[in-house]
């Protein structure tokens, strides 16, 4: 739930999703759910010689399962507010 | 609140929708649910091999939602594919898979033979 949180806070920012198959899309992020299934809007892929078939999709929704990272801006983390909300769900949980 | 998260584009809009084993189909989006399970009409699977591509007709086809990692909307205003690349046959794009699966294979068992003498 924290992390759903988290992303729901995060909607409106550029995010680059970094998907387990490599491909690596940079948008703007629309919404997510509580499977953390992505839904970017804005999009364009970083390698875009590699990945010719996705040179006009725009937006996109991508399967929580297959992300492996979701890098954010620098300054648009608080990460000492994140540590303390980690280690009270770590608790509770 | 999960509605917004779902993929609510209209009908009208063709798709392109990647899965796990690589493969790329285009189509238009019928149903979808938070699992990601869709149900694509007049689905044409796009294969390309370096610069090479072709369509192959599919038809209706139902996905489970396991296998998708990405649904995205072709804009229809945009160039699908990069201008250089070029449209070929079915039986020469299913041709240039075949030689790409096969290099590929063979760089896996030399690669395998080489760790098997555990080069420093």
């Amino acid at each position: 739930m924290l992390f759903f949180s988290y992303f729901k806070d995060l909607v409106g920012q550029e995010v680059t999703v970094e998907l387990k198959n490599d491909l690596a899309i940079r948008g703007t992020l629309h919404s997510v759910d509580q499977y953390l299934n992505i839904k970017l809007e804005n999009t364009r892929v970083v390698d875009q010689d590699k990945f010719p078939h996705m040179l006009s999709v725009r937006n996109c929704f991508i399967r929580g399962s297959v992300v492996r990272y979701v890098q954010l801006p620098p300054d648009g983390v608080d990460v000492d507010l994140l540590h303390d909300a980690a280690r009270r769900e770590a608790r509770g949980g | 609140m999960l509605a917004s998260a779902l993929y609510n584009y209209d009908d009208a809009g063709k798709i392109v929708v990647l899965l796990r084993d690589g493969r790329k189909l285009m189509g238009t989006l019928r149903f979808f649910d938070q699992f990601a399970n869709a149900v694509l009409e007049g689905v044409c699977e796009r294969v390309i091999v370096g610069e090479q591509y072709n369509d192959i007709p599919l038809g209706l086809y139902v996905i489970r939602g396991e296998n998708v990692v990405l649904i995205g909307d072709l804009d229809t205003e945009r160039e699908e594919l990069p201008p250089h690349m070029v449209r070929v046959s079915e039986t020469e794009i299913k041709r240039a898979q075949k030689v790409e699966r096969e290099a590929s294979e063979l760089r896996g068992t030399m690669r395998k033979r080489m760790e098997f003498l555990d080069f420093d």
